[in-house]
């Protein structure tokens, strides 16, 4: 998506880009933050139904796997997805709903892997975005995001995800799941303010609802992320189908940036030393060598000034 | 070899020599038949293809230089593992017909041994026990037969990533990478090996024939196996034959104008 305004959009990184990031330094925009409180969501899916309405997603099928859940996961055409579990308190039935998004990485996973020049955006703002014109759809990015988010669309052989709304965002609006939100539980601002309110939710919990672990979720592995949660058990960040740890694997980062690199330049000092090894040594030919032409024969006289320094 | 393989390949070999020639005049010797020849070339073709467009995606650096010549990154990548699919077909017939003369034997520990003397020229001729192919030639060959089925497994599972588990996608990058590294480190020795390292190495992809000099230099046992002719002898035979013509030359031109040549 083609952002308007440059002050909240000045682009960050570039997947495969070589060389600096037009414009870089030149201004520093807000960092914006999504905060999800699952602890107040009830799972009415108006994020998901604002999500396919301001996409212009069409409406399609769902799969039904005896859960609430509308789908098993996000899909291309879908990117808001509630998923639900269900878990035990106190012997008793703790129901968890999850807004699932993508997260909008501080170190993206999609923009480490992709390979192709602009395909995946940073901006400084915190929004990773992609660009469907400059995807080749490798599928790369999948297998290097923490969260399974980017998702294949078979058709058009390109990969579709969650945009923060930056089209919205550009404008000054908040995103669209936000906006629909009934009980408040979404919020959004800047990545500080959220953090801010997300701790006194989670002190909140902690001290007045018995919910001694509630917690921030914003992994630090991955450089924190621009959309949080807080959970009602931040040490068990799986029971919502969260990675404790995400971790972008280490093929996409240091394979990727540095043995590579290192490869091709084992490359390039291979055909210099063929190269150098037929001026030096010299070709094996056929023996005996056939005797050649007179004037292409060594000048015997040339043949002793080399013997002299 | 089971047989059937066997008769495979000496029926592809016979229906392809009689579509295609091969002229061994004199003095020449029949190293590759036309199905060699042919085979030999398709694999080249998609190797070189497969190896281009997949270096359009290798890295960042080259993503801008090579992505056009194939029509744009989605079509670069649209294209690579088809390529990489045609290649490994061809190169399985090539692997069944060269399975005979490229399996591992004692004599090419022994030249991979000297391998030193080999790559600074050391000895003119070749040892006597180097055969129909060298020990290097065997070691590109399995090596490539090693990449060609990394290749096929990381490039399957790279292929539909988007259903593969995620470390797995990952961890078959690396391999695919690693496979094309090895591929690509040969190839630079082959190419090289096979022009401008040896002259009178290329035309047996091209005429599919040798020189006997050539034959008795690089592959003594195997010009004995063919010419029954032992090739240190053939080799001293064409030694005094060169020196007697030059000794007749010099004094054909003593005669004639009674001045003496250096
Ligand atoms: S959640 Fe996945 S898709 Fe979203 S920014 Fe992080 S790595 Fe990329
Ligand atoms: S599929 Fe993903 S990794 Fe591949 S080019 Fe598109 S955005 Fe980049
Ligand atoms: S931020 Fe926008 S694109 Fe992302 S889930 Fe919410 S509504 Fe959908």
């Amino acid at each position: 998506m083609k952002m308007s305004n440059p002050q909240v959009f000045q682009i960050q990184e570039i997947s495969a880009h070589p060389g600096p990031v037009p414009g870089l330094g030149t201004q520093r925009a807000v960092q914006v933050c999504k905060y999800i409180d699952v602890t107040t969501c009830i799972g009415c899916k108006a994020c998901e139904v604002a999500c396919v309405e301001w996409n212009d997603h069409p409406f399609r099928e769902t799969t039904f796997d005896d859960t609430y859940q509308t789908m098993p996961s996000t899909d291309w055409n879908y990117w808001n997805l509630i998923k639900f579990a269900e878990d035990e308190r106190d012997g008793n039935l703790m129901w968890l709903m999850r807004k699932d998004q993508c997260m909008h990485c501080e170190d993206p996973g999609c923009l480490r892997a992709c390979p192709a020049d602009g395909a995946i955006i940073k901006y400084e703002n915190g929004i990773v975005d992609f660009n469907q014109n400059n995807c080749i759809g490798c599928g790369y990015c999948i297998s290097g995001c923490p969260f399974d988010i980017p998702k294949f669309n078979q058709k058009t052989k390109k990969v579709y995800k969650c945009t923060l709304c930056s089209d919205r965002v550009g404008q000054g609006l908040e995103p669209a799941c936000i906006k629909a939100c009934p009980t408040g539980c979404l919020h959004f601002g800047t990545k500080h303010d959220m953090v801010q309110i997300a701790g006194l939710r989670a002190k909140q919990l902690q001290e007045h609802s018995g919910f001694a672990n509630a917690g921030v979720y914003d992994p630090q592995t991955i450089g924190g992320t621009h959309v949080i949660y807080v959970l009602h058990d931040i040490n068990n960040p799986e029971r919502y189908g969260l990675p404790k740890d995400p971790v972008i694997p280490p093929s996409y980062t240091y394979w990727k940036w540095l043995a590579k690199p290192a490869g091709l330049l084992m490359a390039g000092l291979g055909v210099l030393a063929v190269f150098f090894h037929r001026v030096a040594v010299g070709p094996r030919l056929p023996q005996p060598e056939q005797p050649a032409p007179v004037e292409s024969q060594p000048d015997p006289i040339e043949a002793k000034r080399k013997e002299q320094p | 070899m089971s047989s059937s393989v066997e008769r495979f390949d000496e029926r592809a070999r016979r229906e392809a020599d009689r579509v295609g020639t091969t002229v061994v005049r004199r003095g020449e010797l029949l190293r590759h038949p036309v199905y060699t020849r042919v085979l030999h070339w398709l694999v080249a073709i998609t190797f070189v293809l497969s190896l281009l467009s997949g270096f359009a995606i290798y890295s960042p650096w080259l993503f801008k230089f090579l992505t056009p010549i194939f029509g744009g990154g989605a079509m670069t990548r649209f294209l690579h593992p088809w390529f990489g699919l045609a290649f490994e077909v061809f190169f399985l017939f090539q692997f069944l017909n060269w399975l005979t003369p490229m399996m591992w034997r004692e004599s090419d520990r022994r030249w991979l041994k000297r391998i030193k003397a080999y790559t600074t020229n050391e000895d003119k001729l070749e040892p006597a026990d180097v055969g129909f192919f060298n020990g290097g030639q065997k070691v590109y060959f399995w090596a490539i037969v090693l990449s060609g089925v990394l290749f096929l497994i990381t490039g399957i599972l790279l292929w539909f990533d988007d259903i593969f588990p995620r470390w797995l996608v990952a961890v078959s990058y690396v391999i695919h990478d690693l496979a094309a590294l090895l591929m690509l480190a040969g190839f630079i020795i082959h190419i090289y090996e096979g022009t401008a390292a040896a002259p009178g190495t290329f035309r047996s992809m091209i005429n599919g024939t040798v020189s006997e000099r050539w034959a008795w230099t690089h592959h003594p046992a195997w010009y004995k196996a063919v010419t029954g002719r032992d090739p240190r002898e053939s080799y001293e035979r064409e030694r005094r034959r060169q020196s007697d013509r030059e000794r007749a030359i010099q004094e054909w031109e003593r005669e004639q104008d009674g001045r003496d040549v250096p």
